[in-house]
């Protein structure tokens, strides 16, 4: 008995080494690097002085507001879109709820730089609406202006984030919490205020961080819309153009990985122990309101007006992506189909590369993540939980952080055999994608191993089957719909990953479609090209995020719990 | 406080196409300790609910204190109740809890506290009041729910399943706590259980409620002794109903049970026999005698030859289950130090007494 436990230990812990090497090497080291160069002076002493000198060039101080404004902006929109709607589908008896739950996956199927572009054309200041509303009335709205239009394209792109949050919280609420609130003589607003919202203030929050996180780090948006004085084009116009050992890139990104993880603590803060929902679940489904007929009207004028801009960039990309030429007018002038055709005979590769690196992209998380849930979960093997942390961290990392520790790190290495720097390989893009989209998948799989009682290894130990054999047998088939949901998710979200991609590549034959698709919008006469790419973009990310759902509602119907609802 | 009477007056309320509560009428006297008994799906929830203003009745009349509620939402009733998983709110400690029914009727604060306290008193929970829900014993907690509803001192108390979440020895105590309570405050009170012995123990009448009728409205006693129907006979303790048909015996004086299983019973005297016809014939268990094979009844009792297939012993008493030629029996013998068990197998003499039965209406 004993040998076979050393044995395990043994076995565990050399697994556990390689993950924990493969870590270190992909995202500790190279984002510690990132930060030592952000402190250090030449001579590799300690030093505050590029934090001194990034806060006395004004362009950096405006960077930095802006893309703290822009964030905090876009959670506010998001938040004012998404509560309504919550609280219209879990508190209400109401046809428009299926309308919602589309509402909430349609923005997150396009990525907001495409999307972006589409926006312009519509809500532009010589878009579709300006151009009606000048002609009409004489006056346009200035939506897309500067910050202004990076706020609206990222509200209404990561909403989704809130509301799906926020209704899972709102679901879990008890519906006694509710009526003893009555009961005791509490209505309406007062209700709202002291019973409900506080106890879905942790779902809230989590949706709130993470619309923060991503705004705060997202690079595409801004360079699309040619807002280049925020922090993250900043950083990618200081490496790329002064280059790699411009110290302002680095105290730059030093910036954003602490606003990330600051949003991160204040969401486990507010989340610590107020898991309120499983706790107080007695059983009994929410209690759904009829929504009286006035209300209904608003209700659904206001479901109908996020409908519409959210199918906005989507119908605008699909035009786009069929004109032939639209400007200055309310709908393109012509169609062909042209467009598809030049992607199709100028850059399979670039649909072919964008498979082959999400593919090992994900698949290394699921390996990664079954496996780190599996050593979590299952073993008391001392230290197991800083794989945890060390995967998770990855969280708080932006795109474009990761990608200079790794330009930083990997340029003089080599792989043997070859003679050039792993930073000009492609399987670096593929490997900064499986780190950025470990943590996901790794929640995928730790949930659905969780699901996996632990009797029933037992019961397959005790009928006479080895450790190997049970998980083999028993855990990895029943965890199979959570990594499989993981590695979908994995895929389609790597799919559209710019802000790592636009710096790791380096050659356009290594180029993948994100890539391509932010090349060809840089010109106007790209943009067709570039939309037609982006819609087929769009159709992967759609049949992916189909099927993890029917994946994931079909283990959910199964095992009665909710589904995991960040990406 | 003055008490108050509750009166529901041909109350009808679907769900849908189905049919949940029909034509349900009670009259529950000021002060009454009045339980709703019925097993799940029986209504009994339902008319709780619909009491409380959660539920509307689509039909008939809800008269508190002789007025007439409909139209009147939960929040301006002032009709306490304590929910089956207590829903005490997380995000708030017991006094905050307690204190929240009186806040919302805008109480100066200083009568607030004062309340609470009081509150809190009455369940002798004064020393937790900082704590929060999570770190108290379901026991607790349960008592908190009870406090956060007696502090807006209700007009009715509703309890629904209160004791259904606590362990069984807990249950016993609680169920004790709340019946003393009920009796010092002398609050109409309104419990629904699916647990007959609950019922019994603690309730001065009871309504058993089946698929959204109430089958019988009367004390515990009442209950338990006059079934008015199989489903009460049934649900109320246990008992051994046996199929039949009650015919006017030859002398016209008195009637016979005729049951393929039992064959003719003489019924003395025609005042035993509520119904002619189709009828059931219901005996419990604890009046059915065991006796040695040899035993004679007297002249008054019937008997039957039977042979034991199983016993369960109880402790206070033994149950076993014995078959005579047609019929299966469930008798209860009680049992004192040194008493001999029947072995499984062996013959007896089953012996009852006509007294002891009851015809019920098929």
């Amino acid at each position: 008995m004993i040998r076979t436990r050393d044995a395990g230990v043994v076995a565990h812990t050399i697994i556990a080494l390689s993950i924990a090497l493969f870590l270190l090497a992909f995202l500790v080291i190279p984002v510690g690097a990132v930060c030592y160069r952000a402190f250090s002076d030449e001579h590799g002493g300690l030093t505050l002085a590029y934090f001194g000198s990034f806060f006395s060039i004004s362009l950096m101080q405006e960077s930095f507001w802006n893309s703290l404004l822009v964030a905090c902006a876009s959670v506010l929109f998001a938040s004012l879109i998404a509560l309504p709607l919550a609280y219209f589908t879990v508190r209400f008896e109401f046809r428009g709820a299926l309308l919602i739950r589309t509402l909430g996956v349609l923005p997150l199927i396009m990525p907001p730089f495409v999307g972006a572009v589409a926006m312009q054309l519509i809500f532009g200041r010589s878009g579709s609406i300006n151009l009606i509303l000048n002609d009409r009335f004489n006056f346009s709205i200035p939506f897309m202006e500067g910050l202004w239009g990076v706020i609206f394209v990222e509200s209404l792109h990561y909403f989704p984030f809130i509301l799906l949050n926020l209704s899972v919280a709102l679901n879990n609420i008890d519906s006694a919490m509710e009526e003893s609130a009555q009961n005791l003589g509490a209505h309406g607003i007062r209700l709202f205020r002291r019973i409900v919202f506080p106890l879905a203030l942790p779902g809230y929050v989590a949706g709130a961080s993470l619309v923060f996180i991503k705004v705060f780090d997202d690079l595409g948006t801004p360079l699309v819309l040619n807002v280049t004085n925020m922090l993250a084009p900043q950083a990618y116009l200081r490496i790329t153009s002064v280059g790699l050992e411009d110290p302002i890139g680095y105290v730059i990104s030093v910036i954003m990985v602490v606003f990330s993880l600051l949003a991160l603590w204040l969401s486990s803060r507010v989340m610590k122990g107020k898991d309120y929902s499983t706790a107080q679940k007695g059983g009994s489904s929410p209690l759904r309101r009829r929504l009286p007929p006035g209300r209904t009207v608003l209700a659904y004028g206001w479901i109908v007006v996020v409908l519409l801009l959210v199918l906005s960039p989507h119908v605008g990309i699909m035009l786009l992506s069929l004109a032939k030429i639209w400007s200055f007018s309310l709908l393109p002038d012509g169609y062909t189909l042209d467009h598809y055709k030049t992607v199709f005979f100028d850059s399979p590769r670039m649909i072919g590369n964008t498979l082959l690196y999400c593919g090992i992209a994900a698949t290394l998380d699921v390996v990664l993540g079954t496996t780190i849930a599996y050593l979590i979960l299952r073993t008391r093997l001392r230290g197991r939980q800083i794989l945890d942390f060390m995967a998770t961290a990855a969280l708080a990392i932006p795109g474009v952080v990761l990608a200079i520790g790794y330009l930083r790190i990997f340029k003089d290495v080599q792989l043997p055999f070859t003679d050039t720097p792993l930073t000009s390989m492609w399987i670096i893009i593929a490997i900064a994608y499986a780190i950025r989209r470990l943590p996901y998948a790794l929640r995928s799989c730790v949930a659905a191993l969780q699901q996996v009682s632990i009797s029933l290894e037992e019961a397959a130990e005790n009928l006479g089957a080895t450790k190997g054999h049970t998980v083999q047998r028993i855990v990895v088939p029943l965890m199979a719909g959570g990594i499989l949901a993981g590695f979908v998710t994995s895929f389609i979200t790597a799919a559209v990953e710019l802000s790592a991609t636009i710096m790791l590549t380096t050659t356009q034959t290594d180029a993948p479609m994100s890539y391509g698709i932010y090349l060809y919008m840089q010109s106007i006469a790209g943009r067709g090209p570039g939309a037609a790419l982006g819609v087929l973009a769009v159709i992967i990310v759609a049949l992916g995020t189909y099927f993890s759902h029917r994946i994931i509602s079909g283990r959910a119907s199964l095992s009665g719990n909710p589904a995991n609802v960040d990406r | 406080m003055r008490a108050v009477r509750v009166e529901c007056r041909n109350i009808a309320i679907s769900h849908g196409n189905t049919q949940v509560l029909k034509d349900v009428s009670l009259s529950i006297e000021p002060g009454e300790f009045f339980a709703l008994l019925g097993p799940s799906g029986s209504g009994k929830s339902t008319l709780l609910r619909m009491i409380a203003g959660f539920n509307f009745a689509h039909a008939g009349q809800l008269l508190v204190d002789g007025r007439d509620l409909a139209g009147i939402p939960p929040w301006e009733r002032n009709i306490g109740m304590v929910f089956q998983n207590y829903a005490l709110w997380p995000h708030m400690t017991v006094e905050r809890n307690v204190a929240f029914g009186l806040e919302e009727r805008r109480l100066p604060r200083e009568l607030i506290k004062t309340k609470v306290r009081a509150a809190l008193d009455l369940v002798g929970l004064a020393a937790y009041a900082k704590r929060r829900p999570d770190q108290l014993s379901g026991g607790q907690q349960q008592r908190v729910a009870l406090a956060r509803t007696l502090a807006i001192e209700p007009r009715v108390l509703l309890l629904d399943e209160p004791l259904s979440n606590l362990d069984a020895r807990l249950r016993v105590q609680m169920r004790k706590e709340l019946k003393a309570l009920q009796r010092r405050l002398g609050i109409t009170t309104i419990f629904v259980t699916h647990d007959q012995e609950e019922a019994l123990t603690t309730c001065d009448r009871i309504a058993v409620m089946d698929e959204g009728v109430i089958q019988q409205i009367g004390t515990p006693v009442q209950l338990y002794d006059q079934p008015v129907n199989r489903f009460v006979a049934n649900f109320v303790g246990t008992v051994n109903l046996f199929e039949g048909e009650v015919h006017l015996a030859d002398d016209a004086a008195s009637c016979q049970f005729v049951s393929p299983q039992l064959g003719t019973l003489p019924f003395p005297g025609e005042a035993m026999v509520t119904s002619r016809g189709k009828a059931h014939l219901a005996i419990r268990p604890h009046s059915l005698v065991l006796a040695d094979f040899s035993a004679k009844p007297a002249a008054d009792q019937v008997s039957f030859d039977a042979n034991v297939i199983e016993t369960e012993f109880l402790g206070e008493f033994v149950r076993y289950r014995v078959a005579s030629q047609n019929a299966e029996w469930i008798a209860d013998q009680p049992h004192g130090i040194g008493a001999r068990l029947f072995p499984v197998g062996s013959k007896v003499k089953l012996i009852f007494s006509v007294r002891d039965t009851r015809l019920l209406p098929r």
